[in-house]
């Protein structure tokens, strides 16, 4: 799990951070002013500040935020000027957007706000479809809407070309001001809450985020157009109400609640995709009648709210389709104020202590959680007192809020709404339990000057007393009712709708028990007499007394937490709550390699000594006869067995493995298979020490594995192999591995020099290899490599010869090698005890909803008869139903409900559909007349939870990475490391050595396009395919300038967009869409870009490039003698130093039934990765 | 640095080289030569022992023949304790090859239990187990296991299969990362100067607030005679397997990695040598 943060403000305004890793409160230093309130999500934190002002803290990242501006130059031909800016009165400007339509000379575009700055100046794109232009980067045309192209032909008329600037966000780790402007001008009143969230709600545009604010007039507004290139949004919208509103929270998802200063609720609905503000309010009631809500707080799918009696109560039965849940539920514990963070995570600042607690045991199953736990960390060093914080914001900001007093005066200049003599400070000493006195009226003459209020909400509790003779009625009322619920026993109070509800008796109970216990505890319990006031405003008031020292010492006292940037959940471990142990584990979990534990002495005692004891007790005696004979040790099982001859099925079979000491004592045996023919018993056997590879396969109802040899590998045809239970398959395939290690004399982690490879599934495996791999002319042939399981789940995998080895999983998140061995399923003996650490993966499974046209109905789901299934997988062959569509394999668990994808290439309508003539055609994302046929893709995310050697390289998830593979002679010397983010960003790591393989950070390389593979190779060539199929060289890239100084762009074979490069010492391979696999003739050290495309080979899906130009390539419709098989890892034979490239290609592992019926469906490696340079 | 695994690895594969001999009142058809043997710490003598029966009964006659038993210098060998026990407990500190008498007559009812085959071995061995268990999970995890997987247990111990033992053991091994540790540590403190034949009492691998518990803390709360004073020599040597842990090894890591088969940590404190 990445580091987060967590944020809370304390009562005297000042921003704390608590990191997921930390154990200790930072402070935000740059924060000038002090903050009322914070609401965080991950990339960002808002803000209000003491001067109402709405203030934006993006965090910084190793990608930048930069924003392309680009413009048109447009130019016509005639005969008198050739090419000139003088165009035809009927013509588009000379300066246009890419339409046309709008005017856009270079100096109209401005910064968007002085937190931007430029990049660099305007420059010339000579870049057309991937394809180079000439050097003025002009495209021809006929006429001008119309097509163009890069070549001048007779008939070009006009031409144009396109300009680009960046500009870039310089304001990170800041807190930049927000101007508190509407659609038409400043807005009438000042802002008094603020919440942060629905970056679920869309992925378009990316990093779209939904800000809510609350006016101290109670109006709510909407913060139009942020996203991650307009990380401060265009402008403020106002939202009607159906009253006044206290305080709002927004969820990840589509859940906004917010509070009415009457204290009920009220909940945001017809929140989608199209409109993320939403349509309309409901109002739902407070969970109790007496005491109004003052406080709400959403996740994606809880609500917890806090009562005027500072009671916690949590929703039930909230979903996508309800927002507004069911009945309340009365929860423990005593809160002013609760926040839901990331997965539901639920803190609370108590109202006791005004301590940060955290909500034990929220998981997705148990919404509620278990217990709160305060947060028990110190702040960081130097806590500046009050008075020099304030002091100094005083100075640097020009803020007029530096003292106690202050903040009332503040109050009286700034607001007009208020009327002087009534403002006062409310406080009802009340203790919750009890119910609170009617405020004493406020007699103006009474001066209370001295008390001084420095919480972050006293503006509430000011303007509430500013409301107070236009609510007195109504309060006069609620103390009436509160003298009444003096009478009845103090109940458990629910809401009218759950009341009665026989819905669920037992919740209530377990709360009524709970409720009880509290109450009868509470009057009795110790509270702080400062913390204890509550204010009839409905919102947290914290009031000081002057006497009351406070120093540096004192416990914190919290006012606000915010915490929509953490992404902790129910398993992570935090060291929040424990001081004491908790430091040793933070150490253990920074350093990679090497962990306290083994370098303790007591270890190292227990090693010298148990070396010494054998040799004082068994040297000597060698020749003494041993007390037990080594006998052949059988284990027996029972197993289904994919029939080799047909009909295949799946047959029950006996299974034995024997194991037995080989001639030179190393471990050896032999797997049998028993089954019936005819009648007849049979057996089937294999050696273990000609076992190539065990294969969990993808299964969505059996557990099964694939056993290969060397012939069976010849075949396509491996023994599969299904077990009764995840778990036996686990214990045979963890048991077989270890034997076949054994019989090869493998054992601990994988050597420097091992090829490493993923399947399809995910898994990874190495390869040990041999010094005859290479061996010229007879090198190993591929099938007879050996290839055994580490743990873990990656997508992608690449090393170098010095055990650098860097992963990517399906989510995109990164992984790095930790030089321990096993997890997963290989546990105990086959696995490391240290550096395994836990490992998830998080991918999507689509199905598809097909619908056609009738004259009568429209479109509907009543296909013809020779239509594919109305759900549907991609090819429309396999019925895919949301209901018996299971995830992967049952490793695999739903972590989401079914949703629209609108992500789909070809593009989706608002609904998410795509239209086409009939139904094996191309799709288009809108409705044309000639389209009879429609369909949308449905994803739903499962989650994978594994172990492994691998450890998380926060943050930037990626696409593609690749290590130079060879180089680095000492330990400290950097490991050049490309990398392409999953948004398409090159990035260069810096800080990789073989002390330190995870590197430090990333350095941001800007390209014009998003990128989509790259691949260094010696002396420091980067290569890289753009999303547009183009290939580009980096040049002068170097050990002292390790991200270059400029992209060449190479031309792509004539008419294929490349997929993916791979870089050797000299050699340089490329794939194109259409899988074929291209060299690159002409390299040259003094012309390293090369001269042309040669094609070698099709059916290519992955091409990996050796150190010493080994090619490895996987590739697909390799034929066996029983099957055809897709995903082959293959060796390029013939590779000399003076023919890169090679002559023949040797066929390995991997193997796949051609037919997708069959239950065993085996994809091998994609990627194989460097070779040795033995 | 070795990896932990090499730990269990070097503790299963402890031998300790044995002179067997007859015991001279035994009557002989002719005289019987000694036997040399290696016998694995992790087992039972009476386990290991069928080759030395084989090679006494040649020389003797088969009436003269009762309950094989052992004792080292006088001290009748417990068949129940563990070999690697035995011999760190009687002869840590004397010269290898571990001399033991083999007698077949006069059975020491009072010091030692009748094993008339492995089948009491194996309950015996079954039994600790399952006491080990209780006390690290409350039983949970053996319980959890099939008749075939304790099998496999004693199998492993039986034949010497540390492969086979551990892939079992290793459940029995577990424990919820979130608690640190086992419940309570099976550890069994032997003193050979003492009535008593062990001492055994529940303790914790984590401390309440937090902190991990060491041998040393373990031998405070239990025996704290047995850690020397900062001011006098070393009169006592606490060993487990023939070495002597330092006392701020974590008891958890110790109850992992040097139990023996039947999960137990066995400790021997044995008086330091004068010299």
């Amino acid at each position: 799990m990445p580091v987060s943060l967590l944020w809370a403000v304390d009562v005297y305004g000042r921003v704390y951070s608590l990191s997921t890793r930390g154990q200790q409160w930072e402070q935000c230093r740059d924060a000038v002013l002090e903050f009322k309130r914070v609401t965080a999500v991950q990339q960002c934190c808002w803000g209000i500040a003491c001067d109402h002002h709405i203030y934006l803290n993006v965090h910084s990242s190793d990608v930048p935020i930069r924003y392309q501006e680009e413009t048109f130059e447009n130019q016509r031909w005639n005969p008198m000027d050739n090419f000139s800016d003088r165009l035809l009165p009927s013509d588009r400007w000379q300066w246009s957007n890419i339409t046309g339509l709008e005017h856009q000379p270079l100096d109209s575009f401005f910064l968007p706000s002085t937190n931007w700055e430029w990049e660099g100046d305007w420059y010339i794109d000579e870049n057309f479809g991937g394809e180079p232009t000439e050097k003025e980067g002009w495209t021809y045309a006929i006429d001008f809407p119309a097509t163009y192209t890069k070549d001048k032909k007779w008939n070009s008329c006009v031409r144009r070309r396109r300009w680009i600037r960046y500009r870039r966000y310089k304001a990170t780790d800041n807190w930049a001001t927000i101007p508190s402007e509407g659609r038409s001008g400043p807005l009438p009143d000042p802002f008094n809450d603020i919440s942060c969230g629905g970056w679920e709600i869309s992925e378009e545009p990316r990093g779209r985020l939904s800000l809510w604010a609350v006016s101290l007039q109670g109006k709510v507004w909407f913060r139009e157009g942020i996203h991650h290139h307009s990380p401060e949004g265009d402008g403020w919208e106002e939202v009607s109400l159906p009253g006044e509103v206290v305080q709002i929270s927004c969820g990840p998802g589509d859940l906004v609640w917010a509070v009415l200063w009457e204290g009920q609720l009220i909940v945001r609905e017809g929140i989608t995709r199209d409109c993320p503000r939403g349509s309309s309010w409901v109002v739902v009631d407070s969970p109790n009648p007496e005491a109004g809500a003052i406080h709400v707080a959403v996740g994606d799918n809880v609500v917890w709210a806090v009562t005027k009696d500072n009671k916690v109560w949590y929703r039930r039965g909230i979903n996508s389709y309800n927002p507004r849940g069911s009945g309340w539920i009365g929860m423990i514990g005593e809160m002013v104020m609760i926040n839901v963070g990331l997965n539901d995570q639920v803190w609370g600042i108590s109202c006791e202590d005004r301590a940060v607690y955290f909500r034990q045991g929220v998981t997705s199953n148990e919404l509620s959680g278990k217990a709160w736990k305060a947060v028990n960390v110190p702040r960081d060093g130097d806590i500046r007192s009050h008075s020099s914080a304030s002091s100094s914001s005083l100075h640097s900001a020009g803020c007029f809020f530096s003292g106690e007093v202050r903040a009332q005066s503040v109050m009286s200049e700034d607001s007009d709404t208020k009327n002087g003599p009534q403002r006062a400070v409310l406080e009802v000493g009340a203790c919750p339990s009890s119910p609170p006195p009617d405020p004493p009226p406020v007699d103006p003459d009474v001066p209370k000057p001295r008390i001084p209020k420095v919480t972050s909400d006293s503006f509430i509790s000011e303007m509430l007393s500013d409301r107070k003779v236009k609510r007195e009625g109504a309060t006069t009322e609620a103390s009436l009712r509160e003298a009444d619920a003096k009478s009845p026993p103090l109940a458990l109070v629910l809401s009218p709708s759950l009341s009665g509800g026989p819905g669920d008796p037992q919740w209530s109970n377990v709360d009524l028990e709970e409720t009880q216990t509290h109450l009868a505890v509470g009057p009795a319990g110790v509270r702080g007499d400062a913390a204890d006031t509550c204010s009839l405003s409905s919102v947290a008031t914290y009031t000081l007394c002057q006497e009351e020292p406070y120093g540096a010492d004192e416990h914190p006292l919290w006012a606000w937490v915010s915490g929509g940037g953490c992404g902790v959940d129910c398993h992570s471990q935090l060291n929040w709550f424990n001081s004491a142990t908790a430091l040793s584990s933070s150490v253990q979990s920074m350093s990679l390699s090497i962990s306290p534990a083994q370098t303790a002495a007591w270890r190292k005692q227990i090693f010298e000594q148990l070396s010494e004891r054998s040799k004082r007790e068994m040297d000597n005696f060698k020749h003494y006869e041993q007390a037990i004979e080594q006998s052949v040790w059988v284990k027996k099982g029972a197993m289904q067995w994919w029939r080799d001859w047909k009909p295949h099925k799946w047959v029950d079979v006996r299974f034995a493995l024997e194991q037995f000491s080989g001639p030179e004592g190393n471990q050896d045996g032999i797997l049998f298979l028993y089954y019936n023919f005819n009648e007849e018993k049979k057996y089937l056997h294999a050696f273990i020490n000609e076992v190539t590879i065990l294969v969990p396969v993808l299964n969505d109802s059996k557990h099964t594995f694939a056993v290969y040899t060397a012939e069976r590998t010849k075949q396509r045809w491996p023994i599969r192999l299904a077990a009764a239970t995840e778990l036996e398959m686990h214990d045979w395939l963890a048991l077989l591995s270890v034997s076949c290690c054994d019989s090869r004399g493998i054992q601990g982690p994988p050597s420097k020099q091992a090829l490493w490879s993923v399947t399809c599934k995910g898994d990874v495996f190495v390869c040990e290899p041999s010094p005859s791999l290479e061996a010229c002319p007879y090198p190993t042939p591929c099938d007879q490599m050996f290839w055994h399981q580490v743990g873990g789940h990656l997508r992608l995998v690449e090393c170098n010869s010095l055990g650098v080895v860097w992963g990517v999983g399906y989510d995109h998140t990164v992984w790095v090698y930790t030089g321990g061995y096993g997890g997963g399923f290989l546990q105990g003996l086959a696995s490391s005890t240290d550096n395994i650490y836990t490992q998830t993966d998080v991918k999507c499974v689509y199905i598809y909803e097909n619908q056609r046209w009738n004259p009568v109905t429209g479109y509907t789901n009543r296909g013809l008869p020779t239509d594919r299934y109305m759900w549907s997988d991609a090819t429309g062959l396999q019925e895919c139903t949301k209901a018996n569509t299971k995830p992967p394999s049952p490793h695999w668990t739903w972590v989401a409900d079914w949703a629209i994808d609108y992500g789909i290439s070809g593009g989706t309508d608002r609904e998410g559909w795509q239209y086409a003539a009939d139904f094996p055609t191309s799709y288009h994302g809108h409705k044309t007349l000639k389209d009879f046929v429609r369909r949308r893709r449905w994803a739903r995310k499962c989650k994978l939870t594994t172990t492994g050697p691998w450890q998380e390289v926060p943050p930037i998830p990626l696409s593609d990475v690749t290590i130079i593979p060879c180089g680095a002679q000492s330990i400290v010397e950097p490991i050049p490391l490309w990398a392409i983010s999953n948004k398409g960003d090159v990035l260069c790591r810096l800080g990789v050595t073989l002390l330190t393989p995870a590197g430090t950070s990333w350095l941001h390389v800007g390209t014009d396009q998003p990128f989509k593979s790259i691949s260094i190779g010696g002396a420091n060539q980067v290569w890289a395919i753009a999303r547009d199929g183009s290939a580009f060289y980096r040049g002068s890239v170097t050990a002292q300038s390790p991200s270059g100084d400029c992209w060449y762009h190479i031309p792509s074979p004539v008419r294929q967009k490349l997929q993916q490069v791979s870089v050797g010492r000299t050699s340089v391979y490329t794939v194109d869409q259409h899988g074929n696999l291209w060299f690159r003739q002409g390299l040259t050290p003094s012309c390293p870009q090369g001269s042309s495309w040669e094609h070698i080979s099709n059916n290519v899906r992955k091409v990996s490039v050796g150190p010493l130009d080994q090619v490895w390539i996987i590739a697909d419709k390799v034929q066996g003698s029983h099957s055809l098989s897709c995903g082959t890892v293959c060796h390029r034979l013939g590779v000399q130093p003076m023919e890169p490239k090679g002559q023949s290609w040797d066929y390995g592992i991997g193997s796949n039934s051609s037919s997708v019926q069959s239950p065993g469906c085996v994809q091998l490696p994609l990627n194989p990765s460097s070779v040795p340079s033995a | 640095m070795a990896d932990d695994k090499d730990v269990l690895r070097d503790v299963w594969f402890g031998r300790i080289p044995t002179c067997f001999t007859l015991y001279q009142d035994e009557i002989t058809e002719r005289e019987a030569e000694p036997f040399y043997l290696l016998l694995p710490r992790m087992s039972y003598l009476t386990l290991v022992t069928d080759k030395v029966k084989k090679h006494f009964l040649k020389v003797m006659k088969a009436e003269d023949i009762e309950e094989m038993w052992f004792d080292f210098e006088g001290t009748s060998l417990k068949w129940h304790y563990p070999i690697g026990l035995l011999f760190d407990l009687h002869a840590s500190n004397t010269a290898l090859p571990w001399s033991i008498t083999v007698h077949f007559k006069n059975f020491p009812k009072c010091d030692l239990l009748h094993c008339p085959s492995n089948s009491v071995i194996e309950a015996h061995f079954m039994s600790s187990i399952k006491e080990a268990d209780a006390l690290k999970h409350k039983s949970q995890v053996i319980n959890d296991m099939q008749k075939k997987d304790h099998k496999q247990l004693w199998m492993g111990l039986q034949n010497d299969k540390f492969d086979q033992f551990w892939a079992m053991n290793r459940k029995l091994m577990e424990y919820p990362t979130e608690e640190g540790g086992f419940r309570y540590i099976p550890f069994r403190i032997y003193l050979t100067m003492s009535d008593r034949p062990f001492i055994q009492k529940l303790f914790r691998p984590i401390s309440p607030d937090g902190h991990t518990h060491t041998l040393g803390d373990l031998l405070k709360e239990v025996y704290p005679v047995a850690i020397p004073n900062d001011d006098e020599s070393k009169r006592y040597q606490v060993v487990i397997h023939g070495i002597e842990p330092l006392l701020e090894t974590p008891l958890q890591w110790l109850s992992e990695h040097l139990s023996h088969p039947d999960n137990f940590l066995h400790i021997s404190v044995i008086p330091a040598p004068s010299d």
